[in-house]
Protein backbone atom coordinates (compact mmCIF):
# COMPACT_ATOMS: atom_id res chain seq x y z
CA UNK A 1 0.00 0.00 0.00
CA UNK A 2 2.68 2.45 1.07
CA UNK A 3 6.22 2.13 -0.09
CA UNK A 4 9.05 4.43 0.72
CA UNK A 5 12.12 4.10 -1.45
CA UNK A 6 15.52 5.46 -0.49
CA UNK A 7 14.11 8.69 0.94
CA UNK A 8 16.42 11.45 2.08
CA UNK A 9 15.14 14.44 4.07
CA UNK A 10 17.09 17.48 5.18
CA UNK A 11 16.52 20.11 7.85
CA UNK A 12 18.55 22.91 6.30
CA UNK A 13 21.92 21.29 5.77
CA UNK A 14 21.41 18.50 8.26
CA UNK A 15 20.40 15.19 6.79
CA UNK A 16 17.68 13.70 8.99
CA UNK A 17 16.88 10.68 6.84
CA UNK A 18 19.76 9.05 5.05
CA UNK A 19 18.05 6.92 2.46
CA UNK A 20 15.19 5.13 4.17
CA UNK A 21 13.19 2.36 2.51
CA UNK A 22 10.14 0.77 4.02
CA UNK A 23 6.83 -0.67 2.97
CA UNK A 24 3.44 -1.21 4.53
CA UNK A 25 0.97 -3.72 3.12
CA UNK A 26 -2.79 -3.30 3.09
CA UNK A 27 -4.33 -4.26 6.43
CA UNK A 28 -1.10 -4.41 8.39
CA UNK A 29 0.05 -2.76 11.57
CA UNK A 30 3.69 -1.88 11.01
CA UNK A 31 5.71 -0.24 13.73
CA UNK A 32 8.78 1.91 13.56
CA UNK A 33 10.83 1.85 16.73
CA UNK A 34 14.00 3.59 17.72
CA UNK A 35 15.50 6.10 20.11
CA UNK A 36 14.74 9.79 20.29
CA UNK A 37 16.07 11.67 17.30
CA UNK A 38 16.39 8.58 15.11
CA UNK A 39 14.17 10.15 12.47
CA UNK A 40 10.89 8.32 13.10
CA UNK A 41 8.73 11.43 13.28
CA UNK A 42 10.60 12.91 10.34
CA UNK A 43 9.66 9.87 8.30
CA UNK A 44 5.96 10.19 9.21
CA UNK A 45 6.00 13.89 8.39
CA UNK A 46 7.50 13.08 5.02
CA UNK A 47 4.72 10.61 4.29
CA UNK A 48 2.00 13.06 5.31
CA UNK A 49 3.53 15.88 3.29
CA UNK A 50 4.69 18.19 6.08
CA UNK A 51 8.27 17.62 4.92
CA UNK A 52 9.51 17.23 1.37
CA UNK A 53 11.96 14.48 0.48
CA UNK A 54 15.07 15.70 -1.27
CA UNK A 55 15.70 12.33 -2.85
CA UNK A 56 13.79 9.09 -3.18
CA UNK A 57 10.14 8.27 -3.65
CA UNK A 58 7.05 7.89 -1.50
CA UNK A 59 4.42 5.78 -3.23
CA UNK A 60 0.83 5.24 -2.18
CA UNK A 61 -0.62 2.34 -4.13
CA UNK A 62 2.05 2.85 -6.76
CA UNK A 63 1.43 6.58 -7.16
CA UNK A 64 4.07 9.13 -6.19
CA UNK A 65 2.97 11.34 -3.29
CA UNK A 66 6.39 12.48 -2.08
CA UNK A 67 6.59 16.27 -1.96
CA UNK A 68 2.86 16.84 -2.45
CA UNK A 69 1.16 19.35 -0.14
CA UNK A 70 -0.16 17.85 3.08
CA UNK A 71 -3.78 18.79 2.38
CA UNK A 72 -3.67 16.82 -0.89
CA UNK A 73 -2.24 13.76 0.81
CA UNK A 74 -5.09 13.73 3.35
CA UNK A 75 -7.44 13.63 0.39
CA UNK A 76 -5.67 10.55 -0.92
CA UNK A 77 -6.43 8.67 2.29
CA UNK A 78 -3.55 9.16 4.69
CA UNK A 79 -4.24 10.68 8.11
CA UNK A 80 -1.47 11.62 10.48
CA UNK A 81 -1.89 11.82 14.25
CA UNK A 82 1.11 13.98 15.09
CA UNK A 83 3.43 13.70 18.03
CA UNK A 84 2.11 15.62 21.03
CA UNK A 85 -1.48 15.22 19.70
CA UNK A 86 -1.74 18.81 18.45
CA UNK A 87 -5.48 19.14 19.10
CA UNK A 88 -6.96 22.59 18.58
CA UNK A 89 -7.09 23.50 22.24
CA UNK A 90 -9.10 26.68 21.66
CA UNK A 91 -11.95 24.77 20.02
CA UNK A 92 -14.49 22.30 21.32
CA UNK A 93 -14.16 18.55 20.96
CA UNK A 94 -16.97 18.65 18.42
CA UNK A 95 -15.26 21.33 16.34
CA UNK A 96 -12.03 19.35 16.39
CA UNK A 97 -13.86 16.36 14.98
CA UNK A 98 -15.56 18.53 12.36
CA UNK A 99 -12.16 19.79 11.27
CA UNK A 100 -11.03 16.19 10.94
CA UNK A 101 -13.83 15.75 8.43
CA UNK A 102 -12.91 19.01 6.68
CA UNK A 103 -12.56 17.51 3.19
CA UNK A 104 -15.58 15.24 3.34
CA UNK A 105 -18.85 15.94 1.64
CA UNK A 106 -20.73 12.62 2.03
CA UNK A 107 -23.28 13.47 4.71
CA UNK A 108 -24.48 9.91 5.31
CA UNK A 109 -20.99 8.46 5.60
CA UNK A 110 -20.04 11.28 7.94
CA UNK A 111 -22.90 10.55 10.28
CA UNK A 112 -21.84 6.91 10.49
CA UNK A 113 -18.25 7.87 11.12
CA UNK A 114 -19.18 10.20 13.97
CA UNK A 115 -21.03 7.25 15.50
CA UNK A 116 -18.01 5.03 14.97
CA UNK A 117 -15.67 7.51 16.63
CA UNK A 118 -18.07 7.93 19.56
CA UNK A 119 -18.28 4.18 20.05
CA UNK A 120 -14.49 3.84 19.96
CA UNK A 121 -14.07 6.80 22.32
CA UNK A 122 -17.20 7.23 24.46
CA UNK A 123 -15.29 9.86 26.44
CA UNK A 124 -15.38 12.20 23.48
CA UNK A 125 -19.14 11.99 23.29
CA UNK A 126 -19.37 12.97 26.96
CA UNK A 127 -17.18 15.98 26.37
CA UNK A 128 -18.43 17.13 22.98
CA UNK A 129 -18.99 20.78 23.97
CA UNK A 130 -15.87 21.07 26.09
CA UNK A 131 -12.80 22.99 24.94
CA UNK A 132 -10.15 20.52 23.78
CA UNK A 133 -7.55 22.32 25.90
CA UNK A 134 -9.36 21.31 29.08
CA UNK A 135 -9.12 17.58 28.32
CA UNK A 136 -6.62 15.31 30.03
CA UNK A 137 -3.65 14.05 28.06
CA UNK A 138 -5.29 10.70 27.40
CA UNK A 139 -8.51 12.32 26.24
CA UNK A 140 -6.53 14.59 23.95
CA UNK A 141 -4.89 11.54 22.44
CA UNK A 142 -8.31 10.02 21.87
CA UNK A 143 -9.47 13.24 20.28
CA UNK A 144 -6.43 13.41 18.02
CA UNK A 145 -7.10 9.86 16.88
CA UNK A 146 -10.83 10.40 16.48
CA UNK A 147 -10.16 13.57 14.51
CA UNK A 148 -7.83 11.68 12.18
CA UNK A 149 -10.39 8.92 11.71
CA UNK A 150 -13.01 11.46 10.65
CA UNK A 151 -11.07 11.90 7.41
CA UNK A 152 -11.82 8.21 6.74
CA UNK A 153 -8.20 7.28 6.14
CA UNK A 154 -7.08 4.07 4.52
CA UNK A 155 -3.67 4.51 6.12
CA UNK A 156 -3.31 5.95 9.62
CA UNK A 157 0.03 7.30 10.79
CA UNK A 158 0.35 7.35 14.57
CA UNK A 159 3.23 9.18 16.21
CA UNK A 160 3.93 8.20 19.82
CA UNK A 161 0.35 7.63 20.95
CA UNK A 162 1.54 6.43 24.37
CA UNK A 163 3.61 9.51 25.15
CA UNK A 164 3.04 10.84 28.65
CA UNK A 165 0.05 8.61 29.40
CA UNK A 166 -0.59 6.45 32.45
CA UNK A 167 0.06 2.73 31.82
CA UNK A 168 -3.61 1.78 32.08
CA UNK A 169 -4.56 4.40 29.54
CA UNK A 170 -1.78 3.29 27.22
CA UNK A 171 -3.30 -0.19 27.24
CA UNK A 172 -6.69 1.22 26.31
CA UNK A 173 -5.23 3.28 23.49
CA UNK A 174 -3.38 0.28 22.08
CA UNK A 175 -6.47 -1.89 22.27
CA UNK A 176 -8.30 0.78 20.28
CA UNK A 177 -5.49 0.92 17.73
CA UNK A 178 -6.00 -2.81 17.18
CA UNK A 179 -9.74 -2.27 16.82
CA UNK A 180 -9.20 0.45 14.24
CA UNK A 181 -6.93 -1.89 12.34
CA UNK A 182 -9.42 -4.74 12.48
CA UNK A 183 -12.06 -2.43 11.03
CA UNK A 184 -9.89 -2.16 7.93
CA UNK A 185 -7.47 0.72 8.40
CA UNK A 186 -3.81 0.07 7.75
CA UNK A 187 -1.54 1.48 10.44
CA UNK A 188 2.02 2.76 10.57
CA UNK A 189 2.89 3.25 14.21
CA UNK A 190 5.87 5.14 15.58
CA UNK A 191 6.50 4.26 19.19
CA UNK A 192 9.22 4.49 21.80
CA UNK A 193 7.62 1.80 23.88
CA UNK A 194 9.03 -0.99 21.73
CA UNK A 195 7.61 -3.80 23.81
CA UNK A 196 4.06 -2.58 23.44
CA UNK A 197 4.46 -1.69 19.78
CA UNK A 198 5.85 -5.11 18.90
CA UNK A 199 2.98 -6.76 20.74
CA UNK A 200 0.35 -5.38 18.36
CA UNK A 201 2.32 -5.03 15.10
CA UNK A 202 2.84 -7.73 12.51
CA UNK A 203 6.09 -6.27 11.26
CA UNK A 204 8.58 -3.75 12.53
CA UNK A 205 11.47 -1.57 11.47
CA UNK A 206 14.19 -0.29 13.77
CA UNK A 207 15.63 3.13 13.07
CA UNK A 208 18.90 4.60 14.23
CA UNK A 209 20.29 8.03 13.27
CA UNK A 210 18.33 8.46 10.10
CA UNK A 211 18.47 4.96 8.70
CA UNK A 212 16.73 1.60 9.07
CA UNK A 213 19.07 -0.81 10.81
CA UNK A 214 16.81 -3.82 11.26
CA UNK A 215 13.51 -5.07 10.00
CA UNK A 216 11.42 -8.18 10.24
CA UNK A 217 8.28 -9.65 11.74
CA UNK A 218 7.51 -8.60 15.29
CA UNK A 219 8.36 -12.08 16.56
CA UNK A 220 11.74 -12.02 14.87
CA UNK A 221 12.57 -8.63 16.30
CA UNK A 222 11.29 -9.46 19.76
CA UNK A 223 13.70 -12.36 19.94
CA UNK A 224 16.57 -10.50 18.31
CA UNK A 225 19.43 -9.86 20.71
CA UNK A 226 20.13 -6.47 19.23
CA UNK A 227 16.57 -5.28 19.86
CA UNK A 228 16.44 -6.88 23.30
CA UNK A 229 19.59 -5.07 24.30
CA UNK A 230 18.72 -1.69 22.95
CA UNK A 231 14.96 -1.40 23.24
CA UNK A 232 13.42 -4.07 25.40
CA UNK A 233 15.45 -3.60 28.53
CA UNK A 234 18.01 -6.28 27.67
CA UNK A 235 16.99 -9.42 29.49
CA UNK B 1 -25.58 65.53 30.24
CA UNK B 2 -22.52 66.39 28.24
CA UNK B 3 -20.99 63.15 29.41
CA UNK B 4 -23.67 60.99 27.83
CA UNK B 5 -23.02 62.81 24.60
CA UNK B 6 -19.30 62.29 24.91
CA UNK B 7 -19.88 58.64 25.70
CA UNK B 8 -21.94 58.16 22.56
CA UNK B 9 -19.37 60.04 20.48
CA UNK B 10 -16.63 57.94 21.97
CA UNK B 11 -18.43 54.72 21.25
CA UNK B 12 -19.05 55.78 17.64
CA UNK B 13 -15.41 56.65 17.00
CA UNK B 14 -14.44 53.59 18.94
CA UNK B 15 -16.53 51.36 16.73
CA UNK B 16 -14.56 52.62 13.73
CA UNK B 17 -11.30 51.80 15.54
CA UNK B 18 -12.74 48.43 16.45
CA UNK B 19 -13.55 47.57 12.83
CA UNK B 20 -10.01 48.40 11.76
CA UNK B 21 -8.50 46.70 14.80
CA UNK B 22 -10.31 43.46 13.92
CA UNK B 23 -8.36 43.26 10.67
CA UNK B 24 -5.07 43.83 12.48
CA UNK B 25 -5.80 41.21 15.03
CA UNK B 26 -7.13 38.61 12.57
CA UNK B 27 -4.07 38.91 10.37
CA UNK B 28 -1.77 38.85 13.37
CA UNK B 29 -3.54 35.79 14.70
CA UNK B 30 -2.96 33.85 11.54
CA UNK B 31 0.42 34.97 10.19
CA UNK B 32 1.92 36.74 13.23
CA UNK B 33 2.37 39.89 11.19
CA UNK B 34 1.38 43.45 12.08
CA UNK B 35 0.07 44.52 8.71
CA UNK B 36 0.95 48.20 8.80
CA UNK B 37 -0.64 48.65 5.39
CA UNK B 38 -4.01 47.96 7.00
CA UNK B 39 -4.69 51.65 7.69
CA UNK B 40 -4.18 52.33 4.00
CA UNK B 41 -6.73 49.71 3.06
CA UNK B 42 -9.08 51.72 5.27
CA UNK B 43 -8.17 54.85 3.26
CA UNK B 44 -8.74 53.08 -0.06
CA UNK B 45 -12.09 51.86 1.25
CA UNK B 46 -13.06 55.38 2.15
CA UNK B 47 -12.27 56.63 -1.36
CA UNK B 48 -14.06 53.72 -3.01
CA UNK B 49 -17.10 54.60 -0.91
CA UNK B 50 -16.74 58.26 -1.83
CA UNK B 51 -16.65 57.57 -5.56
CA UNK B 52 -19.49 55.06 -5.28
CA UNK B 53 -21.65 57.74 -3.69
CA UNK B 54 -20.64 60.76 -5.77
CA UNK B 55 -19.91 59.22 -9.18
CA UNK B 56 -22.11 56.12 -9.20
CA UNK B 57 -24.81 57.74 -7.03
CA UNK B 58 -25.15 54.65 -4.90
CA UNK B 59 -26.96 54.78 -1.56
CA UNK B 60 -25.02 54.26 1.67
CA UNK B 61 -25.50 50.52 2.04
CA UNK B 62 -24.57 49.79 -1.59
CA UNK B 63 -21.47 52.00 -1.32
CA UNK B 64 -20.54 50.19 1.86
CA UNK B 65 -20.80 46.82 0.10
CA UNK B 66 -18.85 47.98 -2.97
CA UNK B 67 -16.11 49.31 -0.75
CA UNK B 68 -15.97 46.07 1.25
CA UNK B 69 -15.69 43.93 -1.89
CA UNK B 70 -13.00 46.14 -3.45
CA UNK B 71 -11.02 46.17 -0.21
CA UNK B 72 -11.34 42.41 0.21
CA UNK B 73 -9.77 41.91 -3.21
CA UNK B 74 -7.19 44.59 -2.52
CA UNK B 75 -6.21 42.96 0.78
CA UNK B 76 -5.85 39.56 -0.86
CA UNK B 77 -3.64 41.08 -3.55
CA UNK B 78 -1.41 42.76 -0.97
CA UNK B 79 -0.98 39.44 0.82
CA UNK B 80 -0.37 37.51 -2.37
CA UNK B 81 2.17 39.95 -3.79
CA UNK B 82 3.96 41.29 -0.72
CA UNK B 83 3.63 38.84 2.17
CA UNK B 84 3.26 35.37 0.71
CA UNK B 85 6.80 35.28 -0.70
CA UNK B 86 8.00 36.07 2.84
CA UNK B 87 6.05 33.28 4.56
CA UNK B 88 9.24 31.65 5.80
CA UNK B 89 11.27 34.82 6.22
CA UNK B 90 12.01 36.43 9.58
CA UNK B 91 9.23 38.41 11.20
CA UNK B 92 11.18 41.63 11.05
CA UNK B 93 11.55 41.25 7.25
CA UNK B 94 7.78 40.91 6.92
CA UNK B 95 7.21 43.85 9.25
CA UNK B 96 9.52 46.12 7.27
CA UNK B 97 7.78 44.98 4.09
CA UNK B 98 4.45 45.94 5.63
CA UNK B 99 5.72 49.46 6.29
CA UNK B 100 6.99 49.56 2.70
CA UNK B 101 3.62 48.45 1.36
CA UNK B 102 1.94 51.13 3.46
CA UNK B 103 4.14 53.88 2.02
CA UNK B 104 3.70 52.48 -1.48
CA UNK B 105 -0.08 52.61 -1.22
CA UNK B 106 -0.11 56.11 0.28
CA UNK B 107 2.23 57.73 -2.19
CA UNK B 108 1.22 55.57 -5.14
CA UNK B 109 -2.32 56.77 -4.50
CA UNK B 110 -1.18 60.41 -4.33
CA UNK B 111 0.85 59.95 -7.52
CA UNK B 112 -2.14 58.60 -9.42
CA UNK B 113 -4.86 60.81 -8.05
CA UNK B 114 -3.23 63.74 -6.30
CA UNK B 115 -3.19 64.68 -2.63
CA UNK B 116 -6.25 66.94 -2.55
CA UNK B 117 -8.96 66.51 0.05
CA UNK B 118 -12.42 65.27 -0.77
CA UNK B 119 -15.58 65.70 1.23
CA UNK B 120 -18.37 63.18 1.53
CA UNK B 121 -21.76 64.75 0.82
CA UNK B 122 -23.67 65.57 4.03
CA UNK B 123 -26.86 63.84 3.00
CA UNK B 124 -25.66 60.25 2.76
CA UNK B 125 -27.39 59.34 5.99
CA UNK B 126 -30.31 61.19 7.62
CA UNK B 127 -28.97 63.73 10.08
CA UNK B 128 -31.06 64.82 13.05
CA UNK B 129 -30.72 65.00 16.81
CA UNK B 130 -32.19 62.45 19.13
CA UNK B 131 -32.93 63.39 22.70
CA UNK B 132 -31.75 60.69 25.07
CA UNK B 133 -31.97 61.39 28.81
CA UNK B 134 -31.63 65.07 28.02
CA UNK B 135 -28.56 64.58 25.88
CA UNK B 136 -28.52 65.57 22.22
CA UNK B 137 -27.31 62.62 20.16
CA UNK B 138 -26.70 62.69 16.44
CA UNK B 139 -28.66 60.13 14.48
CA UNK B 140 -25.53 59.39 12.44
CA UNK B 141 -23.64 58.33 15.53
CA UNK B 142 -26.38 55.81 16.27
CA UNK B 143 -26.49 54.52 12.69
CA UNK B 144 -22.73 54.14 12.56
CA UNK B 145 -22.74 52.24 15.79
CA UNK B 146 -25.54 50.02 14.48
CA UNK B 147 -23.69 49.20 11.26
CA UNK B 148 -20.47 48.48 13.13
CA UNK B 149 -22.18 46.21 15.59
CA UNK B 150 -23.98 44.37 12.80
CA UNK B 151 -20.64 43.77 11.05
CA UNK B 152 -19.05 42.52 14.27
CA UNK B 153 -21.90 40.10 14.84
CA UNK B 154 -21.56 38.90 11.25
CA UNK B 155 -17.84 38.38 11.81
CA UNK B 156 -18.45 36.39 14.99
CA UNK B 157 -20.88 34.23 13.06
CA UNK B 158 -18.41 33.63 10.24
CA UNK B 159 -15.56 32.81 12.59
CA UNK B 160 -17.50 30.48 14.87
CA UNK B 161 -20.16 28.87 12.72
CA UNK B 162 -18.86 28.54 9.18
CA UNK B 163 -16.35 26.08 7.81
CA UNK B 164 -14.19 28.95 6.60
CA UNK B 165 -14.13 30.47 10.08
CA UNK B 166 -13.26 27.18 11.69
CA UNK B 167 -10.40 26.67 9.29
CA UNK B 168 -9.19 30.19 10.10
CA UNK B 169 -9.18 29.44 13.81
CA UNK B 170 -7.47 26.12 13.22
CA UNK B 171 -4.71 27.67 11.09
CA UNK B 172 -4.18 30.46 13.58
CA UNK B 173 -3.83 27.95 16.42
CA UNK B 174 -1.59 25.43 14.66
CA UNK B 175 -1.01 25.74 10.93
CA UNK B 176 0.73 22.40 10.59
CA UNK B 177 -2.00 20.48 12.36
CA UNK B 178 -4.56 22.34 10.24
CA UNK B 179 -2.79 21.13 7.11
CA UNK B 180 -3.10 17.58 8.38
CA UNK B 181 -6.88 18.09 8.43
CA UNK B 182 -6.74 18.89 4.72
CA UNK B 183 -7.01 22.66 5.18
CA UNK B 184 -5.29 24.72 2.51
CA UNK B 185 -3.30 27.14 4.66
CA UNK B 186 -2.52 29.63 1.90
CA UNK B 187 -6.15 29.89 0.90
CA UNK B 188 -7.19 30.35 4.52
CA UNK B 189 -4.67 33.16 4.95
CA UNK B 190 -6.08 34.78 1.80
CA UNK B 191 -9.61 34.63 3.22
CA UNK B 192 -8.40 36.18 6.45
CA UNK B 193 -6.88 39.12 4.63
CA UNK B 194 -10.06 39.44 2.58
CA UNK B 195 -12.34 39.58 5.61
CA UNK B 196 -10.06 41.89 7.61
CA UNK B 197 -9.71 44.25 4.65
CA UNK B 198 -13.44 44.26 3.98
CA UNK B 199 -13.99 45.42 7.56
CA UNK B 200 -11.39 48.16 7.07
CA UNK B 201 -13.20 49.20 3.89
CA UNK B 202 -16.47 49.41 5.76
CA UNK B 203 -14.75 51.47 8.45
CA UNK B 204 -13.46 53.78 5.71
CA UNK B 205 -16.95 54.48 4.40
CA UNK B 206 -18.36 54.96 7.88
CA UNK B 207 -15.50 57.33 8.72
CA UNK B 208 -16.15 59.32 5.55
CA UNK B 209 -19.85 59.66 6.25
CA UNK B 210 -19.22 60.73 9.85
CA UNK B 211 -16.24 63.06 9.48
CA UNK B 212 -16.79 63.96 5.78
CA UNK B 213 -13.17 64.94 5.00
CA UNK B 214 -10.98 62.26 3.45
CA UNK B 215 -7.48 62.37 1.96
CA UNK B 216 -4.78 59.87 0.94
CA UNK B 217 -2.88 59.97 4.23
CA UNK B 218 -6.01 59.68 6.37
CA UNK B 219 -5.27 56.02 7.14
CA UNK B 220 -2.14 56.63 9.16
CA UNK B 221 -3.53 57.90 12.46
CA UNK B 222 -6.70 55.75 12.63
CA UNK B 223 -4.52 52.80 11.53
CA UNK B 224 -2.07 53.37 14.35
CA UNK B 225 -4.85 53.89 16.86
CA UNK B 226 -6.58 50.72 15.74
CA UNK B 227 -3.27 48.96 16.22
CA UNK B 228 -3.19 50.34 19.76
CA UNK B 229 -6.76 49.14 20.22
CA UNK B 230 -5.79 45.65 19.06
CA UNK B 231 -2.85 45.56 21.47
CA UNK B 232 -5.04 46.95 24.25
CA UNK B 233 -7.53 44.12 23.83
CA UNK B 234 -4.84 41.50 23.32
CA UNK B 235 -3.45 41.05 19.83
CA UNK B 236 -4.85 38.03 18.03
CA UNK B 237 -8.08 37.99 20.05
CA UNK B 238 -11.24 39.13 18.24
CA UNK B 239 -13.40 40.25 21.19
CA UNK B 240 -10.27 42.02 22.48
CA UNK B 241 -10.08 44.12 19.32
CA UNK B 242 -13.75 45.11 19.64
CA UNK B 243 -13.51 46.07 23.29
CA UNK B 244 -10.11 47.69 22.77
CA UNK B 245 -11.47 49.84 19.95
CA UNK B 246 -14.55 50.97 21.84
CA UNK B 247 -12.56 51.65 24.99
CA UNK B 248 -9.98 53.70 23.12
CA UNK B 249 -12.71 55.76 21.47
CA UNK B 250 -14.32 56.49 24.82
CA UNK B 251 -10.99 57.36 26.45
CA UNK B 252 -10.27 59.81 23.64
CA UNK B 253 -13.65 61.50 23.91
CA UNK B 254 -13.29 61.96 27.62
CA UNK B 255 -9.77 63.29 27.30
CA UNK B 256 -11.10 65.99 25.01
CA UNK B 257 -14.23 66.49 27.12
CA UNK B 258 -12.24 67.38 30.21
CA UNK B 259 -10.41 70.03 28.24
CA UNK B 260 -7.36 68.29 26.88
CA UNK B 261 -8.51 68.08 23.29
CA UNK B 262 -5.00 68.75 22.05
CA UNK B 263 -3.95 65.59 23.87
CA UNK B 264 -6.57 63.52 22.12
CA UNK B 265 -4.20 61.74 19.75
CA UNK B 266 -1.56 61.42 22.42
CA UNK B 267 -3.97 59.61 24.71
CA UNK B 268 -3.97 56.54 22.47
CA UNK B 269 -0.23 56.24 22.62
CA UNK B 270 -0.11 56.80 26.36
CA UNK B 271 -2.54 53.89 26.59
CA UNK B 272 -0.20 51.84 24.39
CA UNK B 273 2.77 52.56 26.61
CA UNK B 274 0.82 51.74 29.77
CA UNK B 275 -0.44 48.49 28.28
CA UNK B 276 3.00 47.44 27.10
CA UNK B 277 4.48 48.17 30.51
CA UNK B 278 1.79 46.73 32.76
CA UNK B 279 -0.19 44.23 30.69
CA UNK B 280 1.80 43.24 27.63
CA UNK B 281 -0.66 40.54 26.61
CA UNK B 282 -3.60 42.96 26.69
CA UNK B 283 -6.94 42.93 28.49
CA UNK B 284 -8.09 39.59 27.08
CA UNK B 285 -4.72 38.00 26.55
CA UNK B 286 -3.53 35.15 28.65
CA UNK B 287 -0.64 32.80 28.46
CA UNK B 288 -1.53 29.62 26.69
CA UNK B 289 -1.21 26.54 28.78
CA UNK B 290 -0.15 23.34 27.13
CA UNK B 291 -0.80 19.84 28.26
CA UNK B 292 1.53 16.98 27.66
Amino acid sequence: MLSIEDVQVFYGNIRALEGVSLHVKQGEIVTLIGANGAGKSTLLKTVSGLLKPKKGRVLLEGKEIGGKAAQLIVKKGISHVPEGRRVFANMTVEENLQLGAYLRKDKEGLKQDYEKVYSLFPRLLERLKQQAGTLSGGEQQMLAMGRALMAKPRLLLLDEPSMGLAPLLVKTIFRIIEEINQAGTTILLVEQNAHLALSIAQRAYVMETGRIVLSGTSDELTSSDQVKMAYLGGH
Amino acid sequence: MEYVQQLVNGISVGSIYALIALGYTMVYGIVKLINFAHGDVFMVGSFVGFYSITVLHLPFVAALLVSMVVCAIFGMLIERIAYKPLRNATRIAALITAIGVSLLIEYGFIYVRGAQLEAYPRDVLPDFKINLFGAEIESQAILILGVSIALMILLQFIVHKTKMGKSMRAVSYDAEAAQLMGINVNRTISYTFAIGSALAGAAGVIFGVYYTKIEPLMGIIPGLKAFVAAVLGGIGILPGAMVGGLLLGVIESFVSAIGFSLWRDGAAFIVLILILVFMPSGLFGKNRREKV
